[in-house]
C-alpha cells in the first residue's frame, strides 16, 4: 500500500539520463560529445528540486529533457523521463507537443528576450492555454488577471494589453510566471529566472515565484548558478558538475553540511579576505562635479558625481542598472565628454574629449569589460591581441615584444601555449584573463573594471577577482571596479560609491560605507543580496525601507 | 496614430518629395546636356539658321535653363508632360493608356509572385535544410538566372507555338473583355512573375530563419505550438520589415523594369513607348516616361519603409 502511494507522488521521475550533442571542431572531423552522462532525479507533486552549477553543467539541458526539448542539436540519447507515469521519451514530436504547455511550462533567463515583441502579453499568456483547449479565451485571461495579482504586478487588469517593450525586465519575469502558471501545469522548468535582473529587482521576482509556488502546489525544477538564491525556494537541491551529479540532498543539508568538496567550495565561493587599504594622501585621479547626458537629451545620466581614486587601490562603483556606473567610465575615459565638471589626472586636468587627449594619457587608463568575447577579434590570436598595446604604446616588435606577451600570459597563470590560439578556443574565464593581459600590457595606473566578473561562472570568477587583487599588489594599479554585486565589493574594494539615479549616494573608505547606519538605498542594496540561510528571503523582504527601482 | 509614427511618415514623404524634385533636375539637365535641341531635331538637318532662330524663339529655348525647368516642372504638375516630336501627339494623353496597361500587368504579376514567395519562403523555413527547401531555393534560384528574355521565349516556344494555349503576342486593346485581357497577358505575367520570384522567396527565408534564432521563438516552441503555427505566428510578424522592403523593390521593378518584358511580347505599355522612343531621340518623352519611373520607385520605397516604420511594435506603442 505505502509503495502504490509513494508512486503516485511522483510527478517526475528520470532514469539514467544521456544526453549528447555533435560539436564541430575547426579543422577536425565533427565528434559525438556527452552532455548529461547518466543523471537520474525523482521530483513529487507540489516540490521543487533545484538544479544547481556552473555553465556546462548541464543544468538547463536536464531541465529541457522534462519537455522533451533539445537545445541547438542536443539529443536525448539515453534513459528515461517518467512523467505523470508514462515514458515522454516514446511519444514522439506529438507527444512533446501535447505536453509543452500543458503539463510542463517553461520560464526563460531573459523574459525581456522570450516574449515576442509583436504580440500584446495578454495574446502570449494565454496562447498555450488556448492551444491546448483547456479553457475558453475568456476563461484564460481571466485566471492570467488572477495570476497577475498574485505576482503582485501593478495594473493586473491592464497588463495584459501592453507590449513586452512597455514593462519592465523584473515585470516581464513575473509576466512569464504568470503564463507558465496560467495552463495549470503540473510541472515548471524555471531557468535562470532572476539571473538576469538586479539583485533588488531579484528579491522581488524571487519572493513573487516562491508565493506562486506554493500556493497553486505546482511542481518545479529550478536552475541557478546562485546556490543562495535557491536556497529560498527549493525543498532538495542537486549539483551538477560537468553533466554528472554530485550531490543531491534536502536544502539545509547541501548548504549547511555539504558532502562534497565541490558543493562546499560553491557554498563559501565568496570569501576572499581583503585588507581594507588606507587611502593615500594624494589621488592620482579625481573626478570633479561631473554631469553627464547621452546626446542632447535633458535627462543627466550623471549627476554633480565626484570621487577620488588612489595610486594601488579599488574604487568600487555599485549600483543598479541605469544608475550610472558604466557612464561614469566612460566619463573618465573621454568616451562621453561630461557636460559639466574635470577629470584631474596626476595634478592636471585630462581632456574631456578622447580625440584630444594624447597617447600617453590613453596609456595610463585601460578597460576592461564584462563581455570578454566580444571585446576580442575573433580572428586575431592571443599573441596578436596582448602584442597590440606593446606595439602601439611603445613601440616594441619581433622578439622583445614575444618575450613580453609570454611574460603577460604568465602573470595571468596561462601558459605560453596560448599565444597562437584564437579567442573562439578559449574559456570564459581565459578569455577574461586575456582581456586583463592586454590590458597590463599599457603598464596603466587605472583600470577600470566594468562588470568584468557578472557574465562568469561564481568559482571563474573568484580567481579572476583573485588575480585581479594579486596583480594590484605586483604592478601598483589601481582598479575603478564597477558592479552590482556586493559580495564581489566586499571580496575586493578599499573604497566604495553607492551610485543611484546618476547620483552618489554613499562614498567613503570600504569599512565606512558598509557600518551602519545606512542610508535607505544603501540598506535596500545591502538587504537585497540574497545569503545563505533557509528563511533569509522572508526576513528581507519584511525589514525593507523602500522599494526597488524596477518595479 | 501616436506622434512619433506621424513624424517619422512625414519625415519620410517629405524626404521622397525632395528626391524625386532633385530626380526632376537630373533629368533636365541630362537632356540639356545632350548635343542640338528641340528646335533642330524638329527642322531636321535641313534647317536654316534663320528658321533656328525663329522656332527657337517661338518655343522660348532662348531662356534660361531655370526658367525653362520650372516651365517643364510646373507642366508636369499640371499634368502637361508637353509634346511628343515624333508624333506630334500629347504626351500625357498616350501615356495614360499605357500606364494603364503597364499597372495592369505589374499588378496580376504581383498578386500571383508576392504571396507566392511569402508562402514559399515559409515552407523552406519549415522545411529548412531538407530537401523541400533544397528544391524550392534551386527552382527559385535558376529561374532567377535565367535572363528574362529567355525565360520569355520559353515560355512562347511551349505555351503559344507548341501547345497554343495562350497568344504569344499580347495585344491590348481598349474595350477589351476582361477574360481575353489576363488570357492575352499570361506569358508576360508568368514570366514576370518567375523573375522576381526567387528575390523576394530568398528574402523571406533569410528574414524568417534570422528571427528564428530568438528566445521567443523557443518559448513558441515550448508552448507545444506546431513548427508551422511557430513561423506563421512567432517569426514572420517580426521578419516582415526586411520583407517588405524586398517586395516594394520587386514591385518597382514590375513597373520600371518590365522594358524588356514588355518588347518581347509586344505589349504596348510604358516599356514598349519607352523603347519606341528612345530610338526615335523623343526627348520629351524620354523625359516625362523618366519621371514617371522615378515617381514609381520613390513611392514604393517611401511605402515600404513607413510599413516597417507601422510595422515595429515599439514606434507603434510607446513607451
Amino acid at each position: 500500500m505505502a509503495d502504490i502511494k509513494a508512486k503516485s507522488d511522483i510527478l517526475l521521475d528520470i532514469r539514467n539520463l544521456r544526453i549528447e550533442a555533435t560539436v564541430y571542431p575547426p579543422g577536425e572531423p565533427p565528434k559525438n560529445i556527452t552532455l548529461v552522462h547518466d543523471v537520474s532525479l525523482t521530483l513529487e507533486k507540489g516540490k521543487v528540486l533545484g538544479l544547481i552549477g556552473e555553465s556546462g553543467a548541464g543544468k538547463s539541458t536536464i531541465g529541457l529533457s522534462a519537455m522533451g526539448y533539445g537545445r541547438g542539436g542536443v539529443r536525448i540519447t539515453g534513459g528515461e523521463v517518467i512523467l505523470n507515469g508514462r515514458d515522454i521519451l516514446k511519444g514522439g514530436k506529438e507527444g512533446f507537443r501535447k505536453l509543452r504547455g500543458r503539463e510542463v511550462c517553461y520560464v526563460a533567463q531573459s523574459a525581456a528576450a522570450a516574449f515576442n515583441p509583436a504580440h500584446r502579453l495578454m495574446d502570449q499568456v494565454v496562447e498555450a492555454t488556448l492551444l491546448h483547449g483547456t479553457a475558453t479565451r475568456a476563461a484564460a485571461e481571466k485566471r492570467a488577471v488572477a495570476l497577475f495579482k498574485k505576482l503582485s504586478l501593478p495594473n493586473p487588469e491592464s497588463i495584459g494589453e501592453r507590449f513586452p517593450h512597455q514593462v519592465s525586465g523584473g515585470q516581464l519575469q513575473r509576466v512569464m510566471t504568470a503564463m507558465a502558471l496560467c495552463s495549470e501545469p503540473d510541472l515548471i522548468v524555471f531557468d535562470e529566472p532572476t539571473t538576469a535582473l538586479d539583485v533588488t529587482t531579484q528579491i522581488d521576482v524571487l519572493a513573487a515565484i516562491k508565493d506562486a509556488i506554493r500556493d497553486t502546489h505546482v511542481a518545479a525544477l529550478y536552475i541557478t548558478h546562485d546556490l543562495a538564491v535557491v536556497a529560498q525556494v527549493s525543498d532538495e537541491i542537486m549539483v551538477l558538475r560537468h553533466g554528472r551529479l554530485v550531490e543531491w540532498g534536502g536544502t539545509r543539508q547541501i548548504i549547511k553540511e555539504p558532502r562534497q568538496e565541490y558543493t562546499n567550495a560553491l557554498v563559501s565561493v565568496h570569501e576572499i579576505e581583503h585588507q581594507e587599504q588606507k587611502p593615500g594622501t594624494t589621488p592620482f585621479l579625481s573626478v570633479k562635479n561631473i554631469t553627464a547626458a547621452y546626446g542632447r537629451s535633458h535627462i543627466k545620466v550623471l549627476k554633480n558625481v565626484s570621487v577620488d581614486i588612489f595610486p594601488g587601490q579599488t574604487l568600487a562603483v555599485v549600483g543598479e542598472s541605469g544608475s550610472g556606473k558604466s557612464t561614469l567610465a566612460r566619463a573618465i575615459t573621454g568616451l562621453l565628454p561630461p557636460e559639466e565638471g574635470t577629470v584631474t589626472f596626476d595634478g592636471r586636468p585630462l581632456a574631456n574629449r578622447l580625440a584630444d587627449r594624447p597617447k600617453e594619457d590613453l596609456r595610463q587608463l585601460q578597460m576592461i569589460y564584462q563581455m570578454a568575447d566580444v571585446a576580442m577579434n575573433p580572428r586575431q590570436t592571443v599573441g596578436t591581441i596582448i602584442g597590440r598595446p606593446l606595439e602601439f604604446y611603445f613601440g616594441m616588435r619581433g622578439r622583445q615584444r614575444d618575450a613580453r606577451v609570454a611574460e603577460l600570459l604568465d602573470k595571468i597563470e596561462m601558459g605560453k601555449g596560448f599565444i597562437d590560439r584564437y579567442p573562439a578556443e578559449l574559456s570564459g574565464g581565459q578569455k577574461q584573463r586575456v582581456c586583463i593581459a592586454r590590458s597590463l600590457a599599457a603598464k596603466p595606473k587605472l583600470i577600470i573594471c566594468d562588470e568584468v566578473t557578472s557574465a562568469l561562472d561564481p568559482l571563474v570568477a573568484n580567481g579572476i577577482l583573485k588575480l585581479l587583487l594579486e596583480l594590484q599588489k605586483e604592478e601598483n594599479v589601481a582598479y575603478l571596479f564597477i558592479t552590482h554585486d556586493l559580495a564581489t565589493v566586499k571580496s575586493i574594494a578599499d573604497s566604495i560609491a553607492v551610485m543611484y539615479r546618476g547620483e552618489v549616494v554613499r562614498y567613503g573608505a570600504k569599512s565606512q560605507v558598509l557600518t551602519p547606519p545606512f542610508d535607505a538605498y544603501t540598506d535596500l542594496l545591502l538587504s537585497s543580496v540574497p545569503e545563505m540561510e533557509i528563511g533569509w528571503l522572508e526576513k528581507a523582504i519584511k525589514g525593507r525601507r523602500m522599494a526597488s527601482a524596477g518595479n | 496614430m501616436s506622434s512619433p509614427i506621424v513624424k517619422l511618415v512625414a519625415q519620410r514623404i517629405a524626404l521622397g518629395i525632395l528626391l524625386l524634385l532633385a530626380v526632376s533636375v537630373l533629368i533636365f539637365a541630362g537632356t540639356q546636356i545632350l548635343p542640338g535641341d528641340v528646335a533642330q531635331a524638329i527642322l531636321g538637318q535641313s534647317a536654316t539658321p534663320e528658321s533656328l532662330a525663329n522656332l527657337r524663339e517661338q518655343l522660348g529655348l532662348n531662356d534660361p535653363a531655370f526658367i525653362r525647368y520650372f516651365r517643364w516642372l510646373g507642366g508636369v504638375v499640371t499634368g502637361d508632360l508637353g509634346t511628343a516630336m515624333s508624333s506630334g501627339q500629347d504626351i500625357a494623353t498616350s501615356i495614360k493608356g499605357r500606364l494603364w496597361n503597364t499597372l495592369f500587368l505589374a499588378f496580376w504579376a504581383a498578386a500571383v509572385a508576392v504571396p507566392l514567395a511569402i508562402i514559399l519562403g515559409l515552407i523552406a523555413v519549415r522545411y529548412r535544410n531538407g530537401w523541400v527547401d533544397k528544391l524550392i531555393s534551386g527552382l527559385a534560384l535558376a529561374s532567377t538566372s535565367f535572363p528574362e528574355f529567355f525565360i520569355g521565349y520559353v515560355l512562347v516556344y511551349f505555351f503559344a507555338v507548341k501547345y497554343q494555349i495562350f497568344p504569344g503576342i499580347s495585344t491590348v486593346y481598349d474595350g477589351m473583355p476582361f477574360g481575353e485581357r489576363m488570357q492575352a497577358i499570361m506569358l508576360p505575367a508568368a514570366a514576370l512573375t518567375l523573375v522576381v520570384l526567387a528575390h523576394m522567396m530568398r528574402m523571406t527565408r533569410a528574414a524568417i530563419l534570422n528571427v528564428m534564432q530568438s528566445a521567443y521563438v523557443e518559448t513558441a516552441e515550448l508552448k507545444g505550438l506546431s513548427a508551422f503555427a511557430v513561423i506563421r505566428r512567432h517569426a514572420f510578424p517580426n521578419a516582415i520589415a526586411p520583407i517588405i522592403n524586398v517586395v516594394m523593390l520587386n514591385l518597382a521593378y514590375l513597373i520600371v523594369g518590365v522594358v524588356v518584358v514588355e518588347v518581347i511580347f509586344v505589349y504596348p505599355g510604358m516599356g514598349q513607348y519607352l523603347v519606341d522612343h528612345v530610338t526615335k531621340r523623343d526627348v520629351p518623352v524620354v523625359q516625362a516616361v523618366g519621371l514617371i519611373f522615378a515617381a514609381v520607385y520613390i513611392s514604393l520605397n517611401i511605402i515600404a519603409d513607413i510599413a516597417a516604420i507601422i510595422a515595429n511594435p515599439r514606434l507603434r506603442h510607446p513607451k
